[in-house]
């Protein structure tokens, strides 16, 4: 392993260094297969796998090859402390994934993205005194590395709280002017650290200032953000994360480093925009949250609101050929999936076909309903995408909207005074008939009228998703 | 702007890597159905733990003989590393093994 081969730029490497250097390329390539095979239902599984297989395989040959400037192994006492530190992250990581409930997906998500942008930051934070003062290339990387991680880190915590129902939405309007003000200090701190000609060892107190700058940023910059746009934000701090690691691969001249963040940065930045177009807002709009309580329109007619009863419902519901449910974050608050999937098993027998509608950005994460809906049961295939139902929706019978709201009000066609107005939205306002369960008469995230209640063809059934839905089963049951 | 030259000229290889990776990642997400967004997501959230290798290098060459705050610092890093990584994948798998279930 340590025999010589020759010397690139000066410095001679072995048969070990060229391993090193092989692995981490089956490892980058390893990545690039494994995302591709993602993208496809078909394949998706496998491809976790290769990716996973990618990263066991790089961390091994790092393990045992990796030698430091002055050309010394890892020393077999600090291998044992890596492994330690390994195991106990393994099985913690492990346990949790076994344990979590599929419905507690988004946050472990969020949890998870948090530990990686935690890793990044605290790398950027330790290689710092090893640059060489006035080596602003290699400064760079690594502050930009250490705020990108930090506020990565804070914010996937501060998403994570969100989505666990721990923190609330904090939106005053000081705050958008509060957060330019942090992100330009970090900014102008972090390039004074970058720029400055002295020792980095005489800049810690400067780069803790920085460090706590940037955990603040991130922290400040979730809280604002409201339930709907929250699927803009998880894959937007799951990008941060990758392009914290490519920065990090920069210290470390690491290609498999660099590769694997930047290929997760460019697909949480493409996943990120998906939803943004999902919202008909731009990424910067989101991030202001210039969102809510813009209710222009007020004045407009809006009619009466008639409810449904139970038994009706029932009757409605058993009678038709086609029922379109549109679910909505209400129904994962109630944690009514279970039901939902046991009225499709019903009206399936029936012979009512029934097929659920998923908005892009519905719930509060993207695919958000796919994964609530397939916990309880319910074939993908039954799961259609908003741009392929819309055109069925005039020879719909029934849609049932479960909890709901902006992603089907009609205000984003015909109101532009409206912040939905262009948002592209399910049009349940073209089936037959509309039954809205919902708590109350509360109004959406976005704070707006949703003018589909007030539709003639709308009846409501007020009360708890879960156990309205409960009701209608049982009834329908008794027809 | 003569830093920015050097900058680039030092680190060429990797700039090259970067602009194609971008090209890679946006080829490779593209046309995703919905269905896939979240596994996808945190799939490529356990890639993104790659910053593990960095942990690993960091704690490998870390000086032993005197107890250090930055060493601690360095094993929470790769705990943390880690738990992105076998957590990220694991429950992607668990994900996606539900998807695979309800296909029959």
């Amino acid at each position: 392993m340590d025999k010589i081969l020759g010397t690139y730029n000066g410095f001679e490497f072995t048969i070990g260094d060229t391993l090193l250097e092989l692995s981490y390329l089956i490892a980058a390539l390893l990545f690039v297969y494994g995302l591709k095979l993602l993208s496809h239902p078909e394949t998706a599984r496998r491809g976790n796998l290769w990716a996973a297989g990618g990263m066991g395989l790089a961390m091994i040959t790092t393990l045992l090859l990796h030698k430091d400037a002055a050309g010394s192994h890892i020393p077999i006492t600090n291998v044992f402390i890596i492994l330690a530190a390994i195991g106990v992250g393994s099985v913690v990581g492990w346990i949790a994934a076994i344990k979590v409930k599929m419905t507690a997906m988004p946050q472990m998500v969020s949890l998870y993205n948090a530990t990686g942008g935690a890793a990044s930051m605290l790398v950027g934070l330790l290689e710092y005194p090893n640059a060489v003062a006035g080596d602003v290339g290699s400064i760079l990387v690594t502050i930009l590395g250490l705020i990108v991680g930090a506020v990565a880190f804070s914010g996937s915590m501060i998403a994570y709280g969100k989505l666990d129902g721990r923190v609330g939405d904090v939106m005053k309007p000081f705050m958008t002017y509060l957060n330019l003000v942090l992100l330009i200090a970090t900014l102008v701190l972090g390039a004074i650290i970058i720029f400055s000609p002295n020792e980095p060892a005489e800049m810690t107190g400067l780069l803790y200032l920085l460090l706590a700058l940037a955990i603040v940023y991130g922290v400040m910059f979730v809280l604002p953000i409201g339930g709907a746009d929250m699927p803009v934000v998880i894959s937007l701090l799951n990008s941060l994360t990758g392009i914290a690691a490519a920065m990090a691969g920069f210290i470390y001249n690491n290609q498999a480093m660099i590769l694997g963040g930047i290929l997760v940065g460019a697909a949480g930045m493409i996943l990120t925009m998906l939803m943004c177009k999902a919202m008909n807002r731009s990424l910067l709009n989101v991030i202001i949250g210039a969102f809510g309580g813009g209710g222009v329109s007020a004045n407009q007619e809006h009619g009466t609101i008639k409810e449904i009863s139970m038994s009706d419902a029932a009757v409605l519901l058993s009678y038709s050929q086609k029922v379109v449910v549109v679910p909505g974050y209400g129904l994962a608050v109630a944690q009514a999936q279970h039901i939902v999937h046991e009225l499709e098993t019903i009206l399936e027998g029936k012979g009512v076909n029934l097929r659920y509608a998923i908005h892009p950005v519905a719930g509060r994460m993207p695919g958000h309903m796919n994964v609530l809906l397939a916990e309880a049961d319910v074939s993908y295939e039954k799961l259609i995408e908003m741009d392929n139902i819309n055109p069925d929706m005039p020879n719909v019978d029934v849609v049932i909207v479960i909890g709901a709201n902006d992603v089907v009000n009609p205000a984003a066609y015909d109101d532009p005074g409206s912040p939905i107005y262009g948002m592209p939205i399910i049009d349940a306002h073209l089936a037959k008939n509309i039954i809205i369960m919902k708590r109350g008469m509360g109004k959406g995230y976005a704070g707006i009228e949703n003018f589909l209640f007030f539709n003639p063809k709308t009846r409501m059934l007020f009360g708890d998703a879960k156990s309205t839905l409960q009701k209608l089963v049982s009834e329908i049951k008794s027809l | 702007m003569e830093q920015a030259l050097i900058f680039f000229f030092e680190y060429k290889l990797e700039i090259f890597i970067i602009a194609l990776s971008i090209f890679v990642g946006i080829e490779v997400i593209s046309h995703v159905p919905a269905v896939l967004h979240t596994p996808l997501m945190s799939g490529a959230n356990a890639i993104s733990g790659v910053i593990i290798i960095g942990g690993i290098i960091l704690v490998g060459h870390a000086d032993l003989t005197s107890f250090s705050f930055s060493l601690i610092l360095g094993i929470l890093a790769l705990m943390f590393g880690t738990l992105n990584v076998v957590g990220g994948f694991a429950v992607t798998d668990r994900m996606l093994e539900m998807f695979k279930k309800k296909k029959k």
